[in-house]
């Protein structure tokens, strides 16, 4: 089963520098950041006009049909996918075998130059969510929601 | 499994319903859709066929009132339910956090009926999870048709361990919130015991 994904302030900060170095970097239109279990954790650039919710879970979906047609051809996973549109490009990686990187860009970029700067971004993101983990697992990091009580479960949905 | 992000003090779980063909699970999220106030609802995305079968998943992302300074947020997935989208299904249990089982209580259904919850067991323990330990709850979908077994029998059936259970007619909206309080209750108690 999976681990428990948990978000502190802190790794959150270095990821979304990652992911605005990357956009920048990339001169790319969007990054963003999913969860395999389709949760948006982080994204960057010209996100105002997009369904940053349902891309995600779209994303997470992709990847998971991608990885079942990756086990029918006995290969381990696909780890890299590129949909190309007429005027936007969507690059899909998958990092440190968890979460996905996506980045969405136009002619003012290139495949090469994506594959290139995400290539560097994914190595760093593979070591903020190896650190991410080891905290998780670390004793002590305890649910913040141990001491919510039935009552409060309960107020959640009498309104 | 949920997400709990405290940075931007959000936790966000996955809820899934599960049936055979034609139970109504995408006609439960389309009614949860329709009743929810829009800021607390996003898009729902249906990826059907022409003839408006489930093909892979639909999606509704809900936002609920916060908890202990924590925002919630559950994300509705339906399954395929016709036989043959077995791969699909099995790649949308990834991760879930939250069953419901949407029976159709119609008698020809009923082989159905066990055939999909049986399948449930199964492709949850291939992700890992044991179907009797998972926050599950079960919807007895259809009560107003006229060819439905009795309540009884249907509890005997589909719901031997007596997890809540529900009568339903979805498309008018009976029993369709109480089912998804009951599960998103069942969540939340689970993350409270340290998920």
């Amino acid at each position: 089963m999976n681990q428990q994904m948990v978000m502190y302030e802190e790794e959150f900060n270095q990821i979304n520098t990652v992911c605005d170095r990357l956009t920048r970097e990339a001169s790319a239109k969007v990054v963003f950041l999913v969860d395999k279990n389709g949760q948006l954790i982080a994204s960057c650039g010209q996100t105002d006009n997009l369904d940053t919710t349902s891309l995600a879970s779209l994303t997470a979906g992709n990847i998971a049909a991608t990885g079942g047609l990756a086990k029918l051809l006995g290969e381990k996973e696909f780890s890299i996918l590129f949909h190309e549109g007429e005027k936007d490009n969507l690059h899909i990686t998958i990092v440190g075998g968890r979460v996905i990187l996506v980045v969405i860009f136009d002619s003012r970029s290139s495949l090469g130059l994506v594959r290139l700067r995400v290539k560097k971004a994914s190595e760093e993101l593979g070591r903020i969510f190896d650190g991410l983990l080891k905290k998780v697992e670390a004793p002590g990091a305890g649910s913040p929601f141990a001491e919510i009580t039935d009552e409060d479960i309960d107020n959640l949905f009498t309104e | 499994m949920s997400f709990i992000n405290y940075s931007s003090r959000e936790i966000s779980c996955k809820i899934v319903y599960y049936g055979p063909g034609l139970c109504g699970k995408t006609t439960n999220l389309q009614y949860i859709y329709a009743k929810t106030n829009p800021e607390a609802k996003g898009k729902m995305i249906s990826l059907a066929t022409e003839t408006d079968r489930t093909l892979f998943f639909d999606f509704l992302p809900l936002a609920l009132a916060e908890i202990r300074g924590f925002k919630t947020r559950f994300h509705l997935y339906t399954v395929p339910g016709q036989v043959f989208y077995d791969a699909s299904r099995k790649l949308i249990l990834k991760g879930v956090d939250g069953v419901v089982f949407v029976a159709d209580s119609q008698v020809e259904r009923m082989e159905a009926n066990l055939e999909s919850v049986d399948n449930l067991r199964v492709n949850l323990a291939e992700q890992g999870y044991d179907l009797s330990k998972v926050p599950y709850v079960v919807q007895y979908n259809k009560r107003d048709l006229p060819n439905v077994v009795s309540l009884e029998e249907l509890r005997s059936m589909i719901n031997p361990t007596r997890v809540p259970e529900f009568e339903a007619i979805a498309p008018t909206g009976v029993g369709v919130f109480d089912t998804l309080k009951a599960v998103a209750k069942l969540v939340l108690t689970e993350l409270k015991k340290g998920g």
